[in-house]
């Protein structure tokens, strides 16, 4: 299998732009964020949402007043009209910002597909090749919580900062050239539990980064000294945490599926299908960080600020589980590292 | 209170004693204690990933502790160089099984009446509801209602006169969420027992073996150069079977990144061993052997140097002893060939005469002045870079010593002494002052094989399915009610009421709501 590189190239090239693009559009959601109050009380308004937002509360009490339907928008006074031309054009800059986005998730899926061109496999052997799956994904779920939750379009900047970040990461010191797996890795396993693999973590990098806006905007509303400049423009609680769990609740049964296919592969390659590897390990350990923040957001007094604690840690583990494990420890794992 | 009412509760040992055990079975089976234990067994999990581990890599764990001095010293005595074997990591997996099972019990049978109970009363005020809608129709009340009946089929539904007229329907659906709770909570009960059990039987056994059509039996813990048997192996009635390594095959890319490793194998287990039948087999990365209830893996490969010793009287001896890649990527090796002196009865002198060829071995020599060192993997005009040692060896001294290399301590003794250095290519040889020749005559491929045994762990991977569809209806079905109310209004006309509910935070039913909701109040386009 000799590699392709020509479509190497182009694949990093496309890499490249597809970074620079997300950074474009950050700053544009970044203007939407400092200047759009309205436009989120406007999107916030049709009755469809209303419905859909009280649907689920049933336990929740709070929701149930349509008071806070009106997501983050409580504390929005009535507006000026010169107020309304900026939100307007704030809004403007939002929607920019998701066309962007859209055109970086095409060119993100190009360097990706061109990958595996290229090498003629799947496009993810090595963590510079996991790590833009990874976010990939992450922009993905994050565009289909936009689409359940317009409302929270401004929160892109926030979401786009880590994938960024881990793209530039990943481009600058894990980049590994294109090359052909070793033997270790040559399984369709590598197919299904990678995948799930890469979905999931994907996945709960929106969780994550719901759960921290949570709990600024949670100190805040204790004491709105606190994160006044930036929690003061985030939505409520109750919508962070409906986005939190519905993307977790989603993507954990996945996460698991791909803990059981790493454990059937293990079984055909190692030898064993469970054997405290350090990969292993850390897995079950935000396996069982996740299996928690579902227990607490079902148990009294777990609710909100615990469980959003919890889901953070989780996030937590999961990036760990990627770097440390990857670059650090040395385990069976560690062939997936740097090229 | 009086004396006398005081008197029925006064405390005795034994019911105080049940008061203990009957709170504390109530404190362990709460949903409180649950999350905590779940956090006290990521916790514990972690310094399994943070340090090294005995089952692992036993060596980097003495190193560690070398290292650390007394706090090694004190992890090691702690249990954290062995954390799931240890005391504390089980009491914690223990509790947690205890509060699993304290769960279940009681919502199991919540579970039983719950799938028996007619749907609940339909509330008095419906508009209350999150979900509401109401609407009057042209039809009657008996036609709303049989409308009403088909619309929600596959809905447990129940209907109620609520008198004057006033009929109700109250329907819910989604019971398989709690079904797939159950489900997921009991399969990993018996993961973690099917796995327990597993672990006390299972065995599994290193061993390596030459390529040159040697054969390895699972005859007994003998055969093996290391095996780890679970608490209730004994090392007898292993499964029999044995393997033939015919030939190993690498394959590799232009510049020696392995693409494929191959072991050419013929097996023969069970009844096959008597009448002698054996079937070929292609061991390779990915996948093992499975016969005779056991597997057999391909765990990784190397070379075994051939050297032949033709003593001063003309005797040959012709060994190939394995090496070990020192180099993982190069598969530069590091070993020793040890031989004996032949025709020496007296074992003193037979000591004094003991020789051991050891060094360097490289696939692809690459020489930098007279110091070897491997450019690749591959089999090209191989090169050893030798030492020959000559004295005693310490075989006899009763202590055990690896195969890769000589006793140093002999050496330090002087009782070993070297008597040659040379760097020789496969056909050239070395020529000792007694007149003893050494030649290097090729090379042979070794590969490590490693046998498992695990009785359980289908049941396991069962378990685990189990768990992860159980998971899946638990998370992603939703539970749900939908009330209808019809109050006729006496002139033909009927007031038709729906109500819903999510009984649980799901998002997405108000769609479903709507659209039910949009079909019971448009009677009157459909019916005449
Ligand atoms: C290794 C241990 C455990 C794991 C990994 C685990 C995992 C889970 C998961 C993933 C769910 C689904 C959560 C949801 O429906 O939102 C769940 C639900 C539940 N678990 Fe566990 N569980 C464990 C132990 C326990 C124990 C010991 C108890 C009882 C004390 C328990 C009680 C429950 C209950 C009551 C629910 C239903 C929560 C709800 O109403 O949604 N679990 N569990």
């Amino acid at each position: 299998m000799p590699v392709d590189e020509t479509l190497s190239r182009f694949s990093d090239w496309s890499y490249n732009t597809a970074t620079l693009i997300y950074v474009l559009a950050m700053v544009f959601f970044a203007v939407e964020q400092a200047f759009g109050r309205a436009g989120r009380l406007r999107t916030a308004a049709p009755r469809r949402e209303l419905v859909g937002v009280s649907a689920s509360g049933a336990t929740d009490p709070a929701t149930l007043t349509p008071a806070s339907n009106a997501i983050g928008a409580s504390d929005a006074p009535p507006l000026t009209p010169a107020a309304r031309r900026t939100t307007s054009r704030a809004a403007r800059f939002g929607r920019m910002g998701v066309a962007l986005t859209v055109l970086g998730v095409l060119l993100h899926l190009a360097a990706l597909v061109l990958r595996g061109l290229a090498t003629s496999r799947v496009p993810w052997g090595n963590m510079y090749e996991y790590m833009m799956a990874v976010c990939l994904i992450a922009v993905i779920t994050w565009l289909v919580v936009l689409r359940k939750y317009p409302s929270v379009r401004h929160l892109s900047v926030f979401v786009l900062l880590p994938v960024v970040i881990l793209l530039f990461v990943g481009g600058t010191m894990l980049y590994a050239t294109a090359a052909p797996v070793q033997p270790a890795l040559q399984s369709y396993w590598l197919i299904i539990h990678v995948s799930a693999a890469i979905v999931s973590s994907g996945m709960f990098l929106v969780p994550g980064v719901a759960s921290i806006l949570y709990l600024i905007r949670d100190r805040h509303e204790s004491n709105p000294s606190r994160f006044a400049k930036v929690a003061g423009h985030l939505p409520g609680r109750s919508v962070l945490d409906r986005v939190s769990y519905r993307t977790t609740v989603l993507a954990f049964p996945i996460y698991t599926f791909g803990v059981l296919c790493g454990a059937v592969w293990a079984e055909a390659a190692w030898g064993r299908f469970w054997g405290w590897d350090p990969k292993e390990t850390v897995a079950f350990v935000a396996w069982v960080i996740y299996a928690a923040y579902l227990h607490a957001r079902a148990t009294a007094g777990w609710r909100g600020r615990p469980a959003a604690w919890i889901n953070v840690t989780g996030f937590a583990m999961v990036v760990f589980n990627l770097f440390f494990i990857n670059l650090v420890t040395a385990g069976l794992h560690s062939y997936a590292g740097v090229g | 209170m009086t004396e006398q009412e005081q008197q029925p509760y006064r405390a005795t040992p034994a019911r105080r004693a049940l008061a203990f055990v009957r709170n504390t079975w109530r404190g362990l089976t709460s949903m409180r204690t649950a999350l905590i234990l779940l956090f006290l067994l990521a916790l514990a999990a972690m310094p399994g990933a943070m340090l090294p581990q005995r089952s692992l890599n036993e060596p980097k764990v003495q190193q560690y502790i070398a290292e650390h001095g007394w706090w090694g010293e004190l992890l090691d005595d702690l249990g954290f160089f062995a954390v799931y074997g240890s005391v504390w990591f089980s009491a914690i997996y223990l509790l947690l099984m205890i509060s699993l099972v304290g769960c279940l019990v009681p919502r199991s049978g919540e579970y039983v009446r719950s799938m028996r109970a007619r749907p609940v009363l339909t509330p008095r005020n419906l508009s209350r509801l999150p979900h509401h809608a109401t609407g009057a129709v042209a039809s009657d009340a008996d036609d709303v209602l049989a409308a009403a009946r088909s619309r929600l089929k596959g809905w447990r539904s129940s209907e109620r006169d609520e008198g004057e007229g006033v009929r109700s329907i109250s329907a819910e659906k989604g019971y398989l969420r709690e079904t797939g709770n159950l489900l997921f909570h009991f399969a990993m009960l018996g993961l973690i027992v099917a796995f327990a059990i597993g672990k006390m039987f299972s065995y599994e056994g290193q061993v390596i073996v030459h390529a040159d059509g040697s054969e390895f039996c699972n005859s007994g813990i003998y055969a093996y150069d290391s095996f780890n048997p679970g608490l209730r192996v004994d090392g007898t009635g292993l499964n029999p079977f044995c393997v033939r390594v015919n030939d190993f095959q690498p394959t590799y890319t232009d510049i020696g990144q392995p693409l494929q490793y191959r072991a050419d194998l013929e097996y023969s287990s069970g009844a096959e061993l008597a009448s002698n039948t054996w079937r070929p087999y292609q061991l390779a990365v990915n996948e093992p052997l499975r016969t005779a209830g056991d597997r057999v893996y391909l765990l990784g490969h190397g070379f075994a140097p051939v050297f032949t010793v033709t003593f001063p009287n003309g005797e040959k001896r012709t060994q190939a002893t394995q090496w070990r890649p020192a180099d993982q990527t190069t598969l530069l090796s590091d070993g020793a060939t040890k031989f004996d002196p032949p025709g020496i009865t007296d074992s003193e002198k037979r000591r004094e005469n003991q020789l051991a060829i050891t060094g360097l071995f490289a696939p692809t020599p690459v020489f930098h002045g007279k110091i070897l060192s491997s450019g690749g993997p591959r089999l090209t005009d191989p090169a050893v870079a030798v030492d020959v040692m000559k004295g005693d060896l310490g075989i006899d001294s009763g202590y055990g010593q690896s195969i890769f290399s000589i006793d140093q301590s002999q050496v330090e003794k002087g009782a070993l002494e070297r008597v040659a250095r040379e760097n020789l290519r496969v056909g050239e040889s070395v020529t000792l002052d007694d007149g003893t020749e050494i030649s290097f005559e090729g090379v042979q491929r070794w590969v490590s094989l490693q046998v498992s045994h695990d009785p359980t762990q289908l049941w396991v991977l069962g378990f685990a399915v189990a768990m992860l569809v159980g998971l899946a209806l638990s998370l992603l079905v939703k539970r749900r009610r939908v009330w209808v109310r019809v109050v006729p209004d006496g002139e033909g006309r009927t007031v038709v009421e729906v109500g819903g509910l999510a009984r649980t935070d799901q998002a997405g039913y108000g769609d479903e709501f709507d659209e039910i909701a949009a079909d019971l109040l448009n009677q009157d386009t459909r019916s005449p």
